[in-house]
């Protein structure tokens, strides 16, 4: 039986053109293999800085450290806490993330001392005044959008899948999205984000990807430039670990205030 | 010239065929150019790309977000607008309007990210969803919450509920605004004619700076579309009525649509758009094209009344008016094309526009002109009194009473002068256009029921980054925005510590007594990090911090003021921040409203040496081309004191000097020179060619051109006063202005001028200079 089903696998595979899959069953394919092949790194903590840039040529700063835990089912846990600048140094943010349904999400506060729920239907606003959305920071699970698969296409050398992919939570800001999803990595090289009137908003860039654990890609540099505003927000990660033991404890509103 | 005089006109007979169609190439080689003319759709347009104002607020502009928008305003006919059938409509406009093109945020009363504190929970959310089933309770909370937020009352929300604002904020990628902004506002229309026609019980208004760029276009073709054919219509009359004759009027009429259409054409091959006052160019085109073909055929009518044959009359009229005709064209263009000192480019444009068209006409007048009058069949009944019974007379009692008239006119210009300072610089640019365009109604009801149009943008810098957080910095704003709150001009301000004030509040269970600013920095810079983390797409604070949260924008809306008013309000806000303040950087007023402000003034210290230029040009040309310093420097009389009288008068009447007239001056100068020009000619030739004294050859210069004076004068102070009627006041105002300028130029000319010419060249004759000019 086994056999067998490999053998339709790859049968399948090899008469891909030939056989009926339709655009949108190759899309949700890829997006599954995507994330088959992203699974199992269990938790990650990295260094983020971002750099924040407005029309003028101002540039500013940020840098905090990122923790996550991976979630079999259920969106990720993840756990920031600021490093920069010094009048939030401290401050942590924990958002348990769910697909469909608005995350739950904490705030501690140490000016406070206090750790703050926020409820809100809210997550696609500007991510600390940057041009990312904590949409499109937040864990990638497959359920969250409807996919398509459009083209192949090389890009600077890269072959990617391009994917068209739709959100389904109620209150994002995108009507769809864009992917070049490189072939090799199963790893978005590039992203275009389209506004509630599907009109190109943003263009996000992945650049300098490193494999770690022999598994598992990470980009170096994110890039996005805001089309309609000229602002854009570079960020840069350092320090990627993995499988460090974390646990859902380290991921509890009741540890919040004790996570740096 | 007394060669070009003579064989010309011949020459011209002999190839009349082939005049007519190398006219005809040229004209629609210029106004082929037709195809290319913009109308622009941007107040832009009217800042010099240089201009400190423009500068200041596209930094600003640069630094936070653009903030075009259309604002809707709708005001249900029962004055309440918490119902659940109005609010209802509210998120549905406010739902739909994201899907204007280039919008990227839209704020309403139904989408404000209302705050408030359960235990520890911060809840963030729209104060109106699904507003259909709402009880009255909650009608009543949302009210209650609504008119009391800051950020919305007399923003979004009037104070007594009866109306509610919509604010779309556009990104045009302004690649090519004439078609951006049109399309952004035939979407707005259409949306709101949907919720018109389902919602009959609510109006709905439209304004905000996106209506008012398009008006910009909207009122220009009006113009051109309602004031370009009825000058065509009254011209023609007049000139069939004082000319007379089916040919001339007709050959006119070519030469003036010749004009015109080349004029435009090849000013849009020089890339300039039309923009209001550059969509007057083709009526001012036809004002003074006309005045050419006047000169050209009152004489060969009067020529032929005597008796000589059609050619002949045309080698005549020609022979006496080349030079004239020339030398009016050439001064009116320096005049018209020294309006590209101004400041404001549509000026310019109009300038170089109106510029062109005369060069056209002066070819067409000397050339087309006459080749085809001596094609087409020409009656006139003979005449056999040899002079001008009106014009003589009135050349006689203008020669016998010459000092009491000298006096008299004196006297009436000094009274007219010492008016002068009674003209104050003031301008209101949302008067820019009248009662008959929408954006005008609407914008007066948003006024006076809402918010206003006009606002003064601050950016406040605090001293290092993240200094918006350092609660002596905040404390200072506040004062500074309730300080703008005190002042009867205010009608909102926009600051974010009122956000500041309300989370603080929030953070301590709803405890009013903590609606204030933080103590510490740390504080104010965790909750704005908390905010900032709960905000949804579009309603961020982008637009009122900086990157680096080192400056926020502050901004004040203001009732609708003069631009003297508001350079007054800044003033005292300057003053106000200097007493006051020591940790908010020097921070200048900005935004459109000080741009138009300023514009006025700007304008007219580049239109004052655009108008000495001119004067010092025209002037010198005069002094050349009559070959007399004497009799140049003379003109000068004749054609400064028009101007003067007609500002005088305007004190007198108005008072108030707007953008547009400033420009009079220079503009009107070069076109009553023409009547100084026709006359002197006249004047110079009766002393040198006849050997006349003063006396008579004034006698001579009213017959020969007094009447062509008369009806050019009438020509032009009508063209111009159809240009009054114009829905864009800068049109109407310096059509209006430049009517009276060239209505004194004519009472100047006929009385002041014979006057000092007789006194400063006594009554001997002139004997010494006759192989000079011979106009």
């Amino acid at each position: 039986m086994k056999r067998l089903s490999i053998l339709a696998l790859l049968l399948s595979l090899l008469l891909n053109t030939a056989y009926a899959e339709t655009p949108e069953e190759k899309g949700l394919a890829i997006a599954n293999e995507a994330d088959k092949r992203d699974t199992g790194w269990t938790d990650q903590i990295a260094n983020m800085s971002m750099i924040l840039k407005n029309k003028q040529g101002d540039e500013h700063t940020r840098e905090m450290k990122i923790t996550t835990l991976e979630v079999q089912g259920d969106g990720d846990k993840s756990l920031l806490s600021f490093d920069n600048p010094k009048d939030i140094k401290g401050t942590a943010f924990l958002s348990h993330t769910h697909s469909l349904t608005p995350d739950d999400q904490w705030l501690y506060l140490p000016a406070l001392k206090r750790v703050k729920r926020i409820s809100s239907s809210n997550k696609s606003g500007p991510f600390v005044g940057s041009e990312y959305a904590y949409e499109d920071l937040a864990s990638q699970e497959v359920e969250k959008y409807k996919y398509k698969w459009l083209r192949d296409e090389t890009v600077d050398g890269l072959d990617n899948f391009v994917i068209e992919r739709f959100p389904q939570y109620e209150h994002s800001g995108y009507t769809r999205q864009l992917v070049w999803l490189d072939k090799e990595m199963y790893q978005p090289n590039k992203l275009e984000f389209y506004d509630r009137k599907n009109a190109l908003l943003k263009t996000l860039r992945f650049l300098n990807y490193s494999q770690y654990l022999d598994q598992y890609w990470r980009p170096g540099a994110m890039e996005m430039t805001n089309h309609q505003t000229g602002k854009s927000t570079t960020l840069t990660w350092t320090d990627y670990q993995f499988k460090s033991g974390l646990t859902d404890r380290d991921f509890d509103k009741n540890t919040l205030k004790r996570a740096r | 010239m007394n060669w070009l005089e003579k064989s010309y006109p011949k020459w011209l007979l002999n190839h009349r065929w082939f005049v007519i169609f190398f006219c005809l190439v040229l004209v629609i080689a210029a106004a082929s150019g037709g195809r290319l003319i913009s109308f622009t759709t941007n107040y832009r347009v009217f800042f010099s790309e240089d201009n400190p104002q423009l500068l200041a607020f596209e930094a600003l502009e640069n630094t936070y977000v653009k903030n075009d928008n259309v604002l809707f305003v709708l005001a249900p006919e029962n004055g309440n607008v918490f119902s659940p059938e109005v609010l209802a409509v509210v998120e549905e406009l406010t739902e739909k309007a994201w899907q204007i093109p280039y919008s990227n945020r839209v704020d309403s009363i139904s989408n404000y990210q209302h705050t408030e504190a359960e235990e520890d929970d911060l809840i963030v959310r729209d104060l109106v969803t699904d507003a259909a089933s709402l009880n009255v309770q909650e009608l009543e909370k949302i009210r209650d919450i609504a008119i009391n937020e800051p950020l919305l009352v007399h923003r979004l929300i009037s104070e007594s509920g009866h109306v509610t604002g919509i604010n779309v904020t556009v990104q045009l990628p302004r690649l090519d605004e004439t078609k951006e902004t049109p399309e952004v506002v035939s979407f707005a229309r259409n949306l709101a004619d949907e919720i018109r026609t389902a919602h009959p019980e609510i109006k709905i208004y439209i304004t905000g700076m996106i209506m008012m760029n398009n008006s910009f276009a909207e009122s220009s073709k009006n113009d051109m579309a309602s004031i370009v054919p009825i000058s065509f219509g009254i011209m023609l009359f007049l000139i069939a009525l004082l000319v007379g004759g089916f040919t001339g009027t007709f050959a006119t009429l070519l030469v003036i649509l010749f004009s015109i259409m080349a004029g435009m054409g090849l000013g849009a091959y020089f890339g300039m758009p039309l923009s209001p006052p550059s969509a007057t160019s083709p009526t001012i085109i036809l004002t003074v094209a006309i005045a050419n073909c006047v000169h050209i055929l009152v004489t060969f009518m009067h020529e032929m009344r005597h008796g000589m044959s059609k050619d002949d009359a045309l080698i005549e009229s020609l022979r006496l008016n080349l030079q004239p005709v020339f030398l009016a064209s050439f001064t009116t263009m320096i005049g018209f094309l020294t309006m590209n000192f101004s400041d404001v480019p549509p000026f310019g444009h109009l300038g170089n526009f109106v510029s062109i068209g005369i060069i056209f006409s002066f070819i067409l007048s000397v050339s087309m002109l006459p080749a085809m009058i001596s094609l087409l069949p020409v009656r006139v009944k003979q005449r056999k009194d040899s002079k001008h019974p009106a014009m003589e007379m009135f050349a006689n009692f203008v020669v016998a009473k010459r000092t009491p008239i000298f006096w008299g006119m004196t006297g009436f210009i000094l009274l007219l002068i010492a008016a002068l300072p009674r003209n104050e610089l003031n301008d209101i640019f949302v008067h820019y256009f009248d009662e008959t365009i929408e954006f005008r109604t609407d914008s007066d009801f948003t006024t006076d029921n809402l918010t206003g149009l006009y606002n003064i943008e601050y950016s406040l810098k605090a001293e290092k980054e993240g200094g918006i957080n350092d609660p002596e910095f905040l404390q200072e704003i506040e004062a500074f925005a309730n300080w703008y709150r005190q002042q009867p001009e205010t009608l909102h301000v926009n600051i974010y510590t009122d956000i500041m004030k309300r989370l603080n509040k929030n953070m301590h269970a709803d405890d009013e007594s903590y609606y204030k600013i933080p103590d510490n920095r740390e504080l104010s810079a965790q909750y704005l990090l908390l905010y900032e983390m709960s905000l949804p797409y579009g309603l961020d604070l982008n637009n009122q911090i900086n990157i680096d949260k080192s400056a926020t924008r502050m901004t004040a809306t203001l009732k609708t003021i003069s631009s003297n008013n508001l350079i007054d309000l800044e003033k005292r806000a300057q003053n106000w921040l200097s007493k006051n303040t020591s940790h908010i950087a020097q921070a200048d007023g900005s935004g459109t409203s000080i741009m138009f402000a300023n514009i006025g003034k700007r304008n007219i210290s580049s239109m004052l040496l655009g108008t000495t230029v001119a004067l010092i040009l025209i002037s010198i040309v005069l002094i050349f081309a009559l070959r007399s310093l004497k009799i140049g420097l003379v003109s000068l009389v004749p054609n400064l004191v028009p101007a003067a009288m007609g500002f005088g008068l305007w004190g007198l009447l108005v008072g108030e000097i707007g953008l547009s007239l400033s420009i009079v001056a220079s503009m009107s100068l070069g076109i009553v020179v023409d009547d100084s020009v026709h006359f002197l000619s006249k004047y110079l030739r009766a002393r040198r060619e006849k050997g006349l004294n003063s006396e008579d050859a004034v006698r001579y210069a009213f017959i020969t051109v007094g009447k062509a004076l008369v009806v050019t004068s009438i020509v032009l102070v009508t063209g111009f006063l159809i240009l009054a009627t114009s829905s864009f006041e800068l049109n109407s105002g310096m059509g209006l202005l430049t009517a009276i300028v060239i209505a004194f130029a004519l009472f100047a000319d006929f009385l002041l001028l014979p006057s000092i010419l007789m006194k400063i060249e006594g009554t001997t004759n002139e004997k010494t200079i006759n192989t000079g000019i011979t106009a």
